[in-house]
């Protein structure tokens, strides 16, 4: 068996109101929050960035399993905003949580789906007779999205950060990954070219051809491959870049509301991108019990989806950590203008 | 500093999980560590060991004037932190509603960018603190 | 015994000297100073120069040669003195001790800062060097943060309020007004204090000592041989030097000044005085709480009492231990380097009699309480007239 030991999430303490960014361009800001089904974002502090965010997820996520930090063996960080260009923020993350210097670790990428590609890899590594040494795996889902101001994407792109540690002992596995697939192709729907500091998008475009082709992808391409079918799920979790289209593609594949509801995290914090799907998942295992089944998928533009078929086991009721909805709680209102100073959009600063 | 980048290089095991040590002989715990012991000296025995990630307040300052890298984060919290250990260090207390920041307060360490004045430069990380409850 | 006495001295106008740089303020103090011993250039066998940053404000070290050959006295042997804000105490002393081991007879020791080359956030940089960089200046801990955590401490411990850290700079900004030297020359109440805005709470602006370029210079003398050259020279009866943790969360107080304590016992035992025989003080007020502190440490009034000890008069000129008579760091400004000669200075004109609007009545004993950093280094001297030629 091969799964899942520890899962930790962080969400930073900031809120903007979709209302409040919608003020300051003039636009309806009930009308918007309505039609993206997102209230509020998470905003990372002048002092945070992905490197931060994903070291605190990072910690919680050994803390729950309860692991030694310097048995983890693979370390990657899937992100669209890490802080350098070329210096890996999985070097910090490792030095942080006490894991260097035995193993390998690596910066991934793919918009708002490389965390979970980093689980994949986990996956490999972990259950891989070469190299045997690797005990754990972890991957980290963290941003500090940026949207330009006045940009449609302003009003969602969040911070926030989820980690898992990828393990194969029976004893610790508190959720069994059962398959994974991927579905991928080449549709640029959303990109950010080297020196350009707010991403570009395609509109409309990002939607049916991209994110619904490749979430519908994916999930059907897993379910075929496991025999499954909606049903035979407890829970889905989609990638939710707002709060309309994972109830939406959820409908399309014949999932339930009730199946969806738990693992639906945007409409309360925003996109948080590459931790968006990991944030939800990491709700559901707040929640799942002993044998309840998991379908998740992940979305990231450019394009591609991961899926993945997942089974509690009976360790995951032995420590739950503080639920990711608690997380939510706890939070500071700021205005724009504090948000435009945290995330730096002032110019002169 | 400026681009000093060795400078805090080496400061990652104490800056990042609190690397301090611990004199055997006396009990006492120092972050950061020490060459010697300033109480037993050469009697000293000190070993490396990591200081408690929480703590108490011992004194604070809120500033409105910050030195050169700090001037856009005004008003921020300074404290001097006691640590479960005893060991005392000072640090920036964030994320923490203003009213809560007081003397005796419980505080726990966080993960966070102290510096990044350059924007082509090295970003220095390090330890924060919280108010807790 | 050798003992050492100020024979001349020299003081620039402390304040914002735009047209004068570092060389031309010690050039000027230091002419001053020679003049007034009444010797020649020649004469000076050594001199001690203090400066704290010299190379974070103009760019410039290796300034004991630099002070030397502005004043003309090379090949003396020339050196710099750094003990950040004790720079110039720690100077006075070194010279002090060159005389007591019997290796010169004069030396010329001098103190200089020139702050305003850079601005405000540099300057802020360049004094929290005085702290320690890795574990304070780094997690942006400016100096009045130290001394605000300090301030904080003692109004937790004793009951201290900011009315009675408002009462120093109230009478130092007054004293100021009869010190022609000094940067402000303007009198403030406990409201403009009050109301002049935090800069780390609970230190506001009107808390704080300003930035100051300006220079102070004494010349040292054997005392037998002072006594003959000059009419009244002024013998430094107590030198000490004391050390503490760099960083303030390694102390074992935030209330207490221990360095200072230590060196004040010292000096006392060695003086065979007491507090009480004092008769003024020139204390190192980088802060109002500093004066808090200070006195405390020096034992001018019982532990945690600074404050109501200062609120009721008792450190004013004409009160029971007049301190800071000069205006102190908070009015007559604070050149860094120049503060621990420019008390030595101040002391020389209480003790001859020549401080004329701000002269302490039968002044026969002065005491100089010199600090860098936030307490890691203590200065701490005591003067007294010795009769001399007539």
């Amino acid at each position: 068996m091969i799964g899942i030991v520890g899962y930790g999430a962080y969400v930073p303490k900031y809120r903007i109101t979709i209302e409040e960014i919608a003020r300051v361009w003039q636009k309806d800001g009930k009308a918007i929050s309505k039609g993206l089904n997102v209230k509020e974002k998470a905003v990372g502090s002048l002092d945070e960035d992905a490197a931060t965010i994903a070291v605190e997820a990072a910690r919680k996520a050994v803390s729950h399993a309860g692991i030694e930090a310097k048995n983890i063996g693979a370390l990657y960080v899937g992100s669209e905003s890490h802080p350098y260009a070329v210096k890996p923020t999985a070097s910090i993350v490792a030095d942080a949580i006490g894991a260097s210097p035995d193993l390998t670790a690596a910066d991934l990428e793919f918009a708002c789906k490389a965390g979970t590609a980093g689980i994949q890899m986990c996956l490999g590594l972990v259950g891989s007779e070469m190299p045997k040494w690797i005990e754990y795996g972890m991957s980290i889902g963290a941003d500090t999205a940026q949207g330009r101001p006045g940009d449609a994407l302003e009003f969602t792109a969040a911070s926030g950060g989820a980690a898992y540690i990828i393990g194969k002992k029976n004893e610790e596995i508190i959720a069994e990954i059962e398959d994974t697939y991927s579905f991928t192709t080449d549709t640029p729907d959303f990109w950010r070219r080297p020196h350009a500091e707010f991403p570009r998008h395609a509109g409309r475009f990002t939607g049916e051809p991209a994110y619904f082709k490749h979430s519908i992808g994916a999930a059907k391409g897993m379910m075929e491959r496991t025999g499954t079918k909606p049903s035979d799920f407890d829970y889905a979790v989609f990638h939710q870049p707002n709060g309309k289209f994972p109830i939406r593609v959820a409908k399309m594949l014949g999932f339930e509301k009730e199946q969806i509801e738990q693992g639906l995290t945007t409409p309360h914090i925003g996109n948080t991108y590459s931790a968006s799907m990991m944030l939800g998942l990491a709700s559901v295992l707040d929640k799942a019990k002993a044998g309840e089944r998991i379908f998740a998928v992940s979305y990231g533009s450019g394009a591609g989806s991961d899926a993945f078929v997942i089974k509690a086991t009976k360790n995951i009721e032995k420590n739950r950590p503080k639920p990711v909805f608690e997380l939510f709680k706890e939070k500071e209102y700021i205005d724009y203008a504090t948000y435009a100073k945290f995330r730096k959009k002032l110019k002169s600063l | 500093m400026d681009g000093a980048l060795p400078l805090i290089w080496r400061k990652f095991g104490e800056r990042y999980d609190l690397d301090g040590n611990k004199c055997g002989t006396c009990g006492t715990a120092y972050f950061p560590a020490r060459a010697v012991c300033p109480k037993c000296r050469r009697k000293g025995t000190l070993v490396a060991q990591k200081m408690p990630k929480k703590g108490k307040i011992v004194t604070f300052t809120e500033l409105f004037a910050g030195p050169a890298g700090f001037e856009h984060e005004t008003p921020y919290f300074i404290a001097i932190i006691e640590l479960d250990n005893k060991a005392r260090l000072l640090s920036q207390v964030v994320d923490s509603e203003k009213e809560k920041v007081k003397v005796g307060a419980r505080v726990e360490k966080v993960f966070r960018k102290i510096s990044d004045i350059d924007p082509e430069g090295p970003i220095a990380y390090g330890y924060k603190f919280k108010v807790v409850g | 015994m050798r003992n050492v006495s100020i024979i001349g001295y020299g003081c620039t106008k402390f304040g914002e000297h735009w047209n004068k740089s570092f060389r031309q303020l010690i050039a000027e103090a230091g002419i001053e100073a020679i003049l007034s011993a009444g010797i020649e250039g020649k004469d000076i066998e050594a001199l001690y120069g203090g400066s704290m940053a010299s190379g974070r404000f103009i760019g410039q070290e290796h300034i004991g040669a630099l002070i030397a050959d502005q004043l003309g006295l090379n090949p003396i042997p020339a050196t710099r003195v750094e003990n950040a804000c004790a720079s110039g105490g720690t100077a006075l002393r070194s010279g002090y001790m060159a005389i007591k081991s019997g290796e010169y007879d004069m030396v010329a020791v001098g103190g200089v800062e020139k702050m305003t080359d850079v601005g405000v956030e540099q300057a802020a940089i360049a004094l929290g060097g005085a702290g320690d960089q890795e574990t304070e200046l780094f997690h942006g801990a400016s100096f009045p943060a130290l001394y605000a955590l300090m301030a904080r401490a003692h109004m937790d411990k004793y009951g201290t309020t900011e009315e009675q850290l408002a009462a120093v700079s109230v009478k130092n900004h007054h004293n100021a007004t009869l010190n022609p030297k000094a940067q402000f020359q303007r009198e403030i109440t406990i409201e403009t204090v009050m109301n002049s805005g935090y800069i780390a709470t609970p230190l506001k602006l009107l808390d704080c000592s300003p930035i100051t370029d300006g220079a102070a210079a004494v010349i040292l003398c054997e005392s037998e041989k002072a006594k003959k050259l000059c009419e009244q020279p002024i013998e430094i009866i107590a030198s000490e030097q004391t050390s503490d943790t760099l960083s303030l969360a390694a102390r074992e107080s935030l209330t207490e000044t221990k360095a200072a304590k230590i060196a004040a016992n010292r000096a006392f035992e060695r003086a065979k005085l007491k507090p009480k025989d004092i008769d003024f003080a020139e204390v190192h007020d980088c802060f109002s709480i500093a004066e808090i502190l200070a006195i405390e440490a020096i034992g001018f009034c019982e532990q945690g009492q600074g404050g109501k000890f200062t609120e009721q008069g008792n450190t004013a000129l004409d009160g029971q231990i007049p301190v800071n008579v000069s205006g102190g760091l908070k009015a007559k400004g604070h050149p860094v380097g120049a503060t621990g000669i420019a008390q030595a200075v101040e002391a020389c004109l209480q003790l001859q009699g020549k401080a004329e609007k701000r002269q302490v009545k039968d002044a026969k004993i002065g005491l100089a309480h010199n600090v860098g950093g936030s307490g890691a280094t203590c200065t701490l001297h005591m003067f007294k007239a010795l009769e001399g030629k007539n």
